[in-house]
């Protein structure tokens, strides 16, 4: 068992890149639109979702492994969590928008507006995006632990695998 | 107008939120449960709040794929045995208690559209409203909240999604871990 029927898998490769790229617009446009980053970073997670629906948890193993999701994470957490100490450190103050109207010149509605705020909305979608994706994968590749614990999960395992 | 569309999608939810305590068979129930945030996202929509309307509905769809994965995967999709008699009128004593309160609460506040904030200057709301985009210079002011005045509300929350990612992964892949060595020797 492979995934879902060919009517799901093609309309799925057709709609992914549109849901990677509404995820990256929401991100990006989270300043002027509504939106932002923990939206931004669901959608592109759910992206993947829909791949893991259709395609099998295999395709998504291949295309985005768990040690690069979870460096992922880290990375995401760790540039919003630097750029509160930046502010810090130009700033004076945990996480002043250090950027605004001092290094960079602004307009109101430009796409590069808002100082530090949509370069935290890149970090906090990556990291929001990062996290649901590794629940979800979680959830759907190790739920085998689960079914009866213990030593006895190497051979309930071995069953599971060979049932599917 | 809005006020209309917003008592029938309040219909909707209870409507919903009814079948998905009542229906035994759980597939029906997550699915229900997904309808009862949707008419949320589209009730925030009406309330123009398009920000937690996209959130919402983002989670709220997300959330029921996982429901649903978890649902399937443990082929638990009926619910046989009966409920028990007291748990049931407890939960309704509660519920009634709730409502009572609620409708008292719902007659102090003040009228719909008219936040108590709005009659004072110089409350943290209005301040928010007025001098967001001068202050912080993002267009969007739910942004130029949640990143820039309340920036640590934002990194606690993250913090608390991280810790928990984190927990749930190695909980989940030491036993994984423990599996491959076994089926390694």
């Amino acid at each position: 068992m492979k995934g879902m029927t060919v009517v799901v898998k093609t309309v799925s490769s057709w709609v992914k890149v549109l849901i990677f790229l509404f995820g990256i617009y929401i991100i990006l446009f989270g300043h002027l639109t509504p939106g932002g980053g923990f939206a931004g970073g669901v959608i592109l997670a759910s992206s993947y979702v829909l791949l893991m629906l259709a395609f099998g948890r295999d395709l998504v193993e291949a295309n985005l492994p768990l040690p690069v999701a979870s460096k992922l994470d880290c990375l995401g957490a760790f540039l919003f969590a630097m750029i509160g100490v930046l502010g810090l450190v130009f700033g004076g103050v945990f996480f002043v928008n250090f950027l605004y109207q001092k290094y960079v010149p602004q307009e109101p509605f430009d796409l590069v507006s808002g100082g530090a705020i949509p370069l935290s909305n890149m970090a906090i979608g990556l990291k929001v995006g990062a996290s649901l994706f590794l629940v979800i994968f979680a959830l759907t590749v190790f739920r085998y632990d689960f079914q009866d614990g213990g030593r006895k999960t190497a051979v309930a395992d071995g069953a599971e695998q060979q049932k599917e | 107008m809005a006020l209309f569309y917003i008592y029938i999608l309040l219909l909707f939810m209870v409507i919903a939120a009814i079948i998905a305590v009542e229906t035994k068979d759980l597939l029906s129930a997550v699915i229900c449960v997904g309808a009862i945030g949707f008419g949320g996202s589209l009730m925030f929509l009406f309330l123009r709040a398009p920000d937690i309307a996209i959130t919402q509905i983002v989670v709220e769809v997300l959330g029921l794929i996982i429901l649903i994965r978890a649902t399937i995967a443990r082929d638990l999709t009926f619910i046989t045995g009966d409920r028990e008699f007291f748990g049931t009128v407890v939960s309704v004593v509660i519920l009634l208690v709730i409502v009572v309160a609620g409708i008292r609460v719902f007659n102090t506040m003040p009228e719909f559209g008219v936040p108590v904030f709005a009659r004072i200057p110089e409350t943290a709301s209005q301040v928010y409203i007025s001098r967001g985009l001068a202050d912080t210079g993002a267009t969007n002011v739910v942004t130029s909240v949640y990143l820039d005045y309340r920036a640590y509300d934002t990194l606690g929350e993250a913090t608390v999604l991280f810790t928990a990612v984190i927990g749930a992964t190695a909980i989940l892949r030491s036993k994984s871990r423990k599996r491959l060595e076994e089926s390694e020797a």
